[in-house]
């Protein structure tokens, strides 16, 4: 698919021709590389873009000079007296068993839309430094999704809301208390037909109790929920399937064939890592194990989920019903007569519907939350006629405390708020000014509303419009509870005093009902003492430890399938442009916004970082931007050119009312005449990292169509936008085979050495012999780390960026940075695309310090800042770097990262709790990159060599597993294996031996630590042939 | 007209020249010598405390062991200052009157914090961890003096990366038997060499590998 130039020898060509049938197709990265532009070339051939080094900026060059001039002046001062004094400040009581910077680990609960999963938190000195998952949790079974992990951040936000406000004036928390008992005493006499409360979605059983109190009390008074992305349509749509409320429960393991309709149960969401976990599992292939499951995946936006199928079919989300029940009706499940379909199309459907009646009882079919209530409905009926029930789907008593249409209660709240219903409003959370529907203008309702109370971590859009605003604990600040997507609870416990006085929800209820004398704590535990067996102390003790009530899940639930299920087949009526909404997989739906991490975060699919942007298919940006392409199908180079240069063209979006002017980002694998927007974007009041960062998408949503719609008027704006993605960064030549090798399962099966082929021997015909190294030949007689990557298990989720990120304390750089290709992340994930640009197979690589044994990076440094350890690990030395970068000039993986100016921020106060303190603060001027831990592998050393020498053992002995890197730590499908080459029997010795296992670019003799086990899919062999 | 520089005035520019490369060199020589002072690492300065707790009292006279105070040592990388109620097991009866121990007091009563000052510093780069030295024979006293002798505790060592590799090199010059970790009094016997290698390979000590970066920097 490359179209490159052919400079390079026709031998070389003629061998790649050859091998790309045995090795996968070539891979591309990007419309850029397509059209072999400029700008690409340089990103392939240098390091850092060109200029990158420089200070171009005239202003930042003067204040540049200016401080160098200070900081001259001060190191004149400064020399002439001792190094600053530092003081010590030990407990005045330590408490019993506590031994100093040794950090301990408490389970706690983070919760994502109302819906929990277990952590365990790092403390040291009691100060919150890491979030972990917790393995005995069924919601996390020891990993996390990216929002847990960045949670940490935004715990330490020094933008976070510090005071309560008064209608944007300072206050306090005793005032906000009398004037509440105010209100409510004059709500007493009406029976509280003036209150509304607002919350998100709530699984807490504390506050449900709460909440049930607050009703009894005020039986007029009414409770309403609302998030952006919630759970609506699946509630209704079990409604519909079987006249009663139930949640769904997949279980993977056994499933031979999944078919997803625009359902990404790969993203964070309730079930996240449990369900990415079994799925996965079930695609692990190895020398004894030539079976794997099989996905489909008919969706409207490429997502993590797209990324891992066999087989995908782009299709606009309203036709995703029709797909569906002409599926069905292949499964004899009701009628779709009418519905019109691409021969592709058609063929796939007979093909997914003979894959599914083969596997009767061992599939899945899932549909996304995004599809609305009557395709679950019938969804529910398909499982039923393939027998899942019972088997790979089962059906629980909903999780959530009141599951509620949340479009029906804001337009509702709205309506009330109108009418002049409501005197006293309390919103929990949230932020309805910001995404509520746009279409009921509840930011100039809540104006009107006499007394409105906004409990929220930040001083954001509703906050400033309430009358009072509440600063709100964090949750690693607070005490509370949540269940989880199969019903588990578990505790959330805090790790540090409130910040900054925060308060939590149970307190504005206690507040409410007169029960101000209960502290966080008790209100919590008083709950838990009415619920739990005695003796009360063991049970609630054993909950805190082991971080969830045991036997708290809800139990399987039998139902009967209604007739009413399968539904009507309606022809879609369709015009002009869809648009289709989704939360965001980096900030979600804007409660993020402020987080550096997050914001940096390059998104799974189209590596944008710091903006959104209206992602659609190359043929439908040649349409709306109405280039001049002579034929789409059959692109020149030119054209790929003129299309790479399409990205950040700004479009006018005119849809059902709202206006939005938004930059354009060509995605390949979008379906055609179809436009996905990210939600959470356009703060304008977040913090100093959220504000006015991308384009607010809430305001094309509106109640009747929140998730999509079409009917979109598009026109070109004539401008553009610099859109920031990281796609084309740190980019290896184009040796396809030697970088990402994929392969299928039939070839696997029948011969499973066959991607064992390296180019290079063929090329050079050195096979056999060891390639001469000058290099001296190191023995690794202690431990030789390394790590294997399972290509098959990794979706490019991102978790591992970011407990990189949190672990290692890596800075963030901004949008203008990033732009110039100096993002820091120590572990990046390149993503690659296969075939053509309508609808390519999307493969995903996690890349970091491979820590080859012959690395090129040490031999170039000429102060030896870079070295080899015994244990094989590279060793970063930043005290001894001076920043020649010589060592990154030389890397062939590209993964070096240079402080280029000081990205860490050392100034603020809370930040500097957050730090890990085991690794060091980098300054501006240093070269850093991954150690794979080795603070952690240093802790595991020096604690088997402790209790070694203690027990007078000849030898130290690290276990297996007793190393794990954050990274892996928090992979959900655990596709990273760290672990010991040196002991035949570790985990990581055992995948390296495997025969799919190869290393990126080994030609150059560098002989990395880290491999990788090849890509191989499973396709239909009915659709192989295409 | 009189010549101004006459052929006497290049001896003068020669002076001037050499004299000024010679001040440059001396310069450089002076502050490199100036950054690796005792001086400017604050070696042998006894640095006053909030409380002039005694160490010459309390381990040279009375006894006490290091880690009655510094329970991390063994434990951890840290070995910390004690707490406001390690102090107040025994002076809660001895000295209760003493206004030097103010603060001790006043600490245990109210739970603020005493802001001891940091003697010795290292750079926040180096990861010095306290627990692998003192379970592998290397005694108290090889880094941090004769506390026992000190009324107030001053730094024995320069603490220099140099310093620090010339044990990381040849641990046996230095490594003395577990159980005399503790022992201020401890003196090196004249045979060490052949102890010590005996030591190392008793305590299984890689000592090539105590010379790789990330054992203390990372």
């Amino acid at each position: 698919m490359t179209t490159n130039s052919n400079n390079t020898s026709l031998d070389l060509n003629a061998i790649r021709a050859r091998l790309s049938g045995s090795q996968g197709q070539q891979l591309w990265r990007s419309l850029d590389e397509l059209a072999d532009t400029d700008e690409f070339r340089e990103l392939v051939e240098r390091e850092f873009p060109q200029g990158a080094a420089e200070m171009t900026d005239p202003v930042s060059r003067r204040t540049f000079l200016k401080l160098m001039g200070a900081s001259l002046a001060l190191a004149g001062i400064s020399g002439c007296t001792y190094q600053p004094r530092q003081y010590i400040a030990p407990y005045a009581n330590a408490p019993a068993g506590w031994v100093p910077n040794v950090p301990v680990f408490y389970a706690s609960t983070f919760v994502l839309n109302g819906y929990g999963s277990g952590v365990l938190v790092k403390s040291l000195e009691s100060r919150p430094i890491k979030i972990e998952g917790n393995a005995a949790h069924p919601a996390s079974l020891g990993a996390t999704d990216v929002f847990a992990q960045a949670s940490l951040l935004t715990m330490y936000d020094p933008d976070r809301s510090q005071l309560v406000l008064k209608n944007g004036q300072a206050s306090t928390w005793e005032d906000f208390t009398a004037e509440l008992q105010n209100a409510l005493s004059v709500q007493e006499t009406s029976q509280g037909a003036g209150l509304r409360i607002l919350t998100e979605t709530v699984t807490s059983p504390t506050m449900a109790d709460q909440l049930n109190q607050l009703l009894t009390t005020y039986p007029r008074a009414k409770w309403y929920q609302y998030e952006p992305v919630n759970r609506t349509n699946s509630h209704k749509g079990a409604q519909l399937a079987f006249g009663e409320d139930v949640d769904t429960l997949y279980d993977f393991s056994q499933t031979k064939v999944v078919v997803s309709l625009d359902a990404d149960f790969m993203s964070p969401g309730p079930g996240y890592v449990p369900y990415s976990r079994a799925f996965t599992n079930g695609r692990k292939v190895s020398e004894e194990h030539r079976e794997m499951n099989r996905l489909y995946v008919v969706e409207s936006t490429p997502s993590t989920t797209g990324a891992t199928a066999d087989h995908r079919i782009p299709l606009q989300a309203h036709k995703i019903d029709s797909f569906a029940r002409t599926l069905a009706q292949r499964l004899g499940v009701g009628s779709a007569a009418g519905a019109e379909f691409t021969e592709h199309e058609e063929k796939m459907l007979d093909v997914i519907a003979r894959d599914l009646e083969e596997h009767r009882g061992a599939n899945v079919v899932l549909v996304g939350e995004h599809q609305p209530p009557e395709l679950h409905a019938l969804v529910h009926a398909i499982n039923d006629a393939l027998g899942n029930v019972g088997s790979t789907v089962n059906y629980i008593e909903p999780v959530e405390v009141r599951p509620a249409d949340h479009y029906v209660d804001i337009a509702d709240l709205t309506s009330e708020i109108n009418a002049g219903l409501v005197e006293m409003l309390v919103i929990i959370g949230g932020n309805p000014v910001f995404n509520a529907p746009a279409d009921l203008r509840f930011d100039e309702q809540l104006e009107s509303v006499n007394f409105s109370v906004h409990l929220s971590l930040y001083v954001d859009e509703t906050s400033s419009l309430a009358t009072w605003h509440i600063p709100a604990a964090h949750f690693l600040e607070s005490w509370s509870d949540a269940r989880a997507f199969d019903g588990t609870a578990s505790l959330v416990q805090p790790l540090i005093e409130p910040l900054y006085a925060g308060k939590t929800v149970h307190e504005i209820f206690a507040e409410m009902l007169g029960q101000s004398d209960q502290s966080n704590y008790e209100i919590v535990q008083t709950y838990w003492q009415s619920q739990l067996d005695a003796p009360f102390e063991e049970a609630w003790h054993n909950a805190l430890s082991l971080g969830l009530f045991d036997g708290t899940a809800s139990p399987v639930k039998t139902v009967t399938l209604q007739g009413s299920a399968v539904g009507e087949f309606v022809a879609s009526e369709s015009e002009g442009i869809e648009v289709v909404f989704r939360p965001d997989p980096s900030i979600w739906d804007g409660s993020f916004a402020n987080n550096g991490w997050l914001q940096e975060l390059p998104k799974p699919q189209t590596k944008l970082t710091w903006d959104n942007a209206a992602l659609m298919s190359p043929h439908t940006a040649i349409g709306v931007l109405g280039l001049n392409i002579a034929d789409p199908n059959n692109p020149t180079i030119n054209d790929y050119e003129g299309l790479a240069l399409s990205n950040g063209q700004m479009i006018d979006l005119d849809y059902r009312g709202g206006k939005l002017r938004i930059p354009v980002w060509i995605t390949p694998g979008m379906p055609e005449d179809s436009i996905t927007l990210y939600l959470g974007y356009g703060r304008s009041k977040a913090g100093r990292v959220g504000d006015g960062v991308g384009f607010n998408t809430y305001a094309l949503r509106t109640s009747d169509a929140p998730w999509f719609g079409s009917g979109a008027e598009v026109t070109n704006a004539g401008e553009r936008y610099s859109l920031v993605s990281t796609q084309d960064h740190w980019i290896l030549e184009d040796r396809d085979a030697s970088i990402y090798r994929v392969g299928n399962l039939k070839e696997f099966a029948h011969d499973p050495e066959y991607l064992k082929h390296e180019i290079h021997h063929e090329e050079f015909g050195d096979a056999e012999h060891e390639q001469f190294s000058l290099h001296p030949n190191a023995v690794y007689k202690y431990n030789a780390w390394g790590v294997v990557i399972n290509l098959n298990a990794c979706n490019g989720c991102n978790v591992c960026v970011i407990a990189c990120q949190a672990e290692n304390n890596i800075p963030v750089v901004g949008k203008a940075q990033v732009a110039v290709g100096r993002e820091m992340h120590w572990l990046r994930i390149d993503r690659y695309y296969s075939g053509d640009f309508d609808n390519p197979a999307t493969y995903l690589q996690p890349m970091a310090c491979y820590q080859c044994e012959q690395a090129p990076c040490e031999v170039v440094c000429p102060v030896a800042a870079t070295n080899h350890d015994r244990e094989g690990i590279n060793n970063m030395v930043y005290n001894r770097c001076v920043g020649t970068k010589y060592c990154s000039n030389n890397c062939p993986y590209k993964v070096r990262r240079f402080n280029f100016i000081q990205y860490t921020d050392i100034e603020s106060p809370s930040l500097k709790l957050m730090y890990n303190p085991d690794v060091t603060v980098r300054n501006r001027g240093v070269m850093e990159k991954c150690t794979y831990c080795v603070q952690r592998i240093s802790a595991a050393r020096i604690e088997a060599k402790e209790r070694a020498v203690q027990q007078g053992d000849p030898e130290y002995i690290i276990e297996d597993g007793a190393i794990v890197m954050a990274c892996e730590a928090a992979c959900p499908t655990e596709a990273i294996t760290f672990g010991d080459l040196n002991n035949p029997e570790s985990r990581v010795s055992k995948l390296r031996a495997e025969p799919i296992n190869y290393g990126v670019l080994t030609e150059l003799n560098t002989k990395p630590r880290t491999t990788y086990l090849a890509r191989i899919n499973n396709p239909n062999a009915e659709l192989e042939t295409e | 007209m009189v010549q101004i520089f006459r052929p006497s005035a290049n001896l003068l520019s020669r002076l001037s020249i050499f004299g000024t490369i010679l001040v440059l060199v001396e310069l450089i020589l002076i502050t490199g010598v100036f950054f690796r002072s005792d001086y400017w690492r604050q070696v042998n300065i006894a640095i006053e405390q909030p409380v002039p707790y005694s160490h010459a009292l309390h381990i040279g006279e009375l006894g006490l062991d290091c880690r009655y105070c510094h329970t991390g040592v063994a434990q951890s990388s840290y070995a910390n200052i004690p707490d406001a109620e390690t102090c107040m097991a025994c002076h809660s009866m001895i000295q209760v009157n003493n206004p030097d121990l103010a603060p001790i007091f006043d600490s245990y009563e109210t739970g603020a914090t005493i802001e001891w000052v940091k003697v010795h510093d290292l750079p926040d780069f180096v990861y010095f961890n306290h627990s692998i030295h003192v379970n592998k024979g290397i005694g108290c006293s090889e880094c941090h003096g004769q506390i026992d002798e000190m009324e107030v505790v001053w730094q024995e060592q320069a603490l220099y990366m140099g310093w620090c590799l010339d044990c990381h090199r040849a641990p046996e010059k230095y490594i003395r038997p577990r159980e005399d970790v503790y022992d201020m009094d401890y003196v090196h016997p004249a045979n060490q060499i052949t102890v010590g290698r005996s030591l190392v390979q008793e305590y299984n000590v890689n000592v090539d590998q105590l010379t790789d970066c990330f054992i203390c920097h990372r």
